[in-house]
């Protein structure tokens, strides 16, 4: 009886206390290993992040996260169950234990990391947001804007990070508001706005979608901070450190330029950080109870880092997103992951 | 003295035939002639240009929406992903199995449908009680050898059809139940089918999905998962149930008191009257009703996009949002819209033609 008044009063309490712990005995590690699969909680379709092809087969960035995870726990990155959520289910599916791992384009903020009972176990993709204009504007940055219509998606963030912007630089702007982000590009292409802002990674899909996407252009000021995570539950540490390192071992081996096609020759490599990563040496997986090798699984099965971000959103997929703030400290971006050691 | 009868005239050329209509009807005042003219327009200039872009620019196949003319719809990704679009992520090697189930569907229809058929009565105790089993087993397996596939795989015009059948059969019967309970003399009874059709009748269904999909699985203790597609299901059948009962309770509300004490003098009990003398009536005067709660819980069944379920609406957006296709929106949507009106208005052409033969009897 009480345990059914705990339950019944569990939603309030989640918002309150910080959330409950639904597989509060046996560890995820545990879990995944005896049912032979991951759950993973993806977009039920963004593209380049998650999208279903015409043979029903996942791909994009929050996909290979997961199949990251899967590699490194099971040694088989296809062991993964997609559970299509959409922005409001999400949180939930984790809290209740529907899913191991919410790889969902989540954006890592104060609130969701203290409140929600998760924790974010690191950024896959800085995403941002920016402007999209007209190339026959003639305008190369976003402070020349001032006056301009504005296509923007009713209900989000951005309608406020836009605001704020305008008026911290003192501009005036017009807003057009739709209510889908497939509404504002049609805006745009029908030149109803001059402007058309989003998050930068959805900017490059839409412009797709206009009838000539040559005539866009992207421009380079993004106006607010989009860091994009896979979340697990709070108080499952190891598991936390699995899905953690499993990213951390994707950006490793970019920095080392050890990618899934030469990796079986990297094997025989001297230099001892590649040796760590690799599991040759060093730490191995014991500390996170995994197979010595998981790091090489992920790595073979999915690849680095760099692999990744071409083929789901970069120069090998139709989206073409530059690196930018996505490229590794050491070539002018922000990506850094702590060392294998 | 004319003594025979004049010939009949015949009337004047102007108010005959097709110019006749044409003044009766598009023409016959100087409104009338305005809003004409103004419609024909926008038709002529609308039609064309539509005929150009959906039949003679349109691309038929390809691999991605690059291949696409610019100039033309895109049909090449519906054509390229329409296995998806009515199976969904069914294992390929098992989609005969839903064949199966949209064959006995189809089939049970028919039977039900068709007044030549015979044996109705057969029909519908096995449309109500023996196909919702049976079609469990074909699609859901893991009984008679059938290998299972997780209801997380079911998609597209299936997860539409499967949610639109079980949500009919269940609401059906729960409806009629809770009518009867609302006009019941027993208060108990009476006051919770009351409370129960005015709750549901109360909130919009999307709020029932979404407390069916995200507090649901907060409530129940971790061990038990409940399936989402299930829990989608219940919610619906819940919601349909009180909008049917509303529909029936109509019906047995025009029914005369005098069928029920006449029932009541010959002897039957409560239920031997409603099923045999009271029910029948009043159900068949509703059919326009029921037909059109079915055709609404039909359309409503995309409702469940918002939790995730991919029915054939939601896994038609998913495919928009491949890479390789982006851009094609409009056809995807006027292919959803397409198939949905092909079905609701089969639905409404049999209630229009059942009415009909009522009017005949």
């Amino acid at each position: 009886m009480l345990k059914a008044l705990v339950k019944l009063t569990l939603p309030a309490l989640l918002v309150a206390s910080g959330g409950l712990q639904a597989n509060e005995d046996g560890s995820t590690l545990e879990t995944v290993k005896e049912k032979g699969f991951l759950s993973c909680g993806v977009n039920t379709g963004l593209p380049g992040f998650a999208s279903p092809d015409d043979k029903g087969k996942w791909s994009g960035m929050d996909v290979d996260v997961c199949r990251g995870v899967a590699a490194a726990v099971l040694g088989n990155a296809d062991k993964v169950k997609y559970i299509p959520l959409t922005a409001k289910e999400r949180f939930t599916a984790l809290q209740s234990g529907e899913i191991d791992v919410l790889s969902r384009n989540t954006t890592w903020t104060l609130t969701r990391d203290a409140s929600l009972g998760l924790n974010f176990a690191g950024v896959a993709y800085y995403d941002g947001q920016g402007f999209m204009v007209s190339k026959d504007l003639g305008v190369t940055s976003a402070k020349q804007l001032d006056g301009a219509a504005v296509c923007i998606q009713s209900g989000t963030t951005t309608e406020l990070n836009l605001a704020d912007y305008f008026r911290t630089n003192g501009m005036k702007y017009q807003p057009v508001v739709f209510d889908t982000s497939d509404g504002t590009a049609k805006g745009f292409d029908s030149g109803r706005c001059d402007v058309l802002t989003s998050d930068q990674s959805q900017l490059y899909a839409l412009r797709l979608r206009l009838s000539k996407p040559d005539k866009a252009v992207v421009l380079p000021e993004v106006i607010s901070k989009e860091p994009l995570g896979p979340l697990v539950r709070q108080g499952d540490d190891q598991w936390f450190n699995i899905v953690k390192w499993s990213l951390s071992a994707m950006i490793n081996a970019e920095e080392l330029k050890v990618t899934s096609a030469n990796i079986d020759k990297m094997k025989s490599s001297t230099n001892p950080s590649i040796k760590r990563l690799l599991g040759i040496e060093g730490p191995k997986g014991k500390g996170m109870g995994l197979n010595d090798d998981w790091s090489y699984q992920v790595i073979k099965q999915v690849g680095n880092y760099g692999e990744i971000f071409e083929n789901n959103v970069g120069e090998g997929s139709p989206l073409k997103i530059e690196r930018g703030l996505n490229a590794l400290w050491s070539d002018g971006g922000i990506l850094y992951a702590p060392p294998f050691r | 003295m004319q003594r025979e009868m004049i010939e009949a005239r015949k009337p004047p050329v102007l108010s005959v035939g097709f110019i006749g209509w044409c003044r009766e009807k598009l023409f016959a005042t100087p409104t009338n002639s305005l809003v004409t003219v103004a419609i024909l327009y926008g038709l002529f200039s609308l039609i064309p240009s539509f005929i150009q872009w959906a039949f003679v620019d349109a691309t038929w196949a390809g691999a991605s929406s690059s291949e696409c003319s610019s100039e033309g719809a895109c049909w090449a990704f519906i054509s390229s992903r329409l296995d998806q679009f009515i199976y969904g992520f069914y294992p390929q090697e098992l989609s005969w199995r839903v064949d199966l189930f949209f064959i006995q569907l189809a089939a049970v229809l028919a039977w039900l449908m068709i007044p030549v058929l015979p044996g109705k009565k057969y029909s519908l105790a096995y449309g109500l009680i023996v196909m919702p089993v049976t079609s469990w087993i074909i699609l859901a397996g893991g009984l008679l050898g059938l290998e299972p596939v997780d209801t997380h795989d079911w998609g597209g015009l299936m997860v539409t059809l499967v949610l639109a059948m079980y949500g009919m059969l269940a609401s059906l019967p729960i409806g009629v139940l809770l009518a009867l309970g609302r006009r019941s003399e027993m208060p108990v009874v009476k006051t919770f089918c009351t409370v129960y059709i005015e709750l549901w009748r109360g909130v919009p269904l999307i709020t029932v999905l979404f407390m069916a999909s995200v507090m649901l699985p907060l409530f129940v203790p971790e061990e038990i998962v409940f399936d989402k597609l299930v829990r989608a299901m219940i919610g619906i059948v819940m919601f349909q149930s009180a909008y049917m009962a509303e529909v029936v309770r109509g019906g047995l509300q025009a029914i005369p008191k005098g069928q029920q004490e006449a029932s009541d003098s010959l002897g039957m009990g409560y239920w031997q009257s409603m099923c045999l003398v009271v029910l029948p009536q009043a159900i068949r005067l509703v059919i326009p009703g029921i037909v059109n709660t079915f055709i609404a819980l039909f359309k409503d069944t995309s409702l469940v996009l918002v939790i995730g379920l991919f029915d054939l609406l939601s896994i038609v957006q998913a495919g928009l949002n491949d890479p390789a296709w982006l851009g094609t929106s409009t056809e995807g949507y006027l292919f959803v819209g397409f198939v949905f009106w092909i079905f609701c208005f089969g639905m409404s052409r049999y209630s229009q033609s059942l009415e009909n033969n009522r009017q005949e009897h």
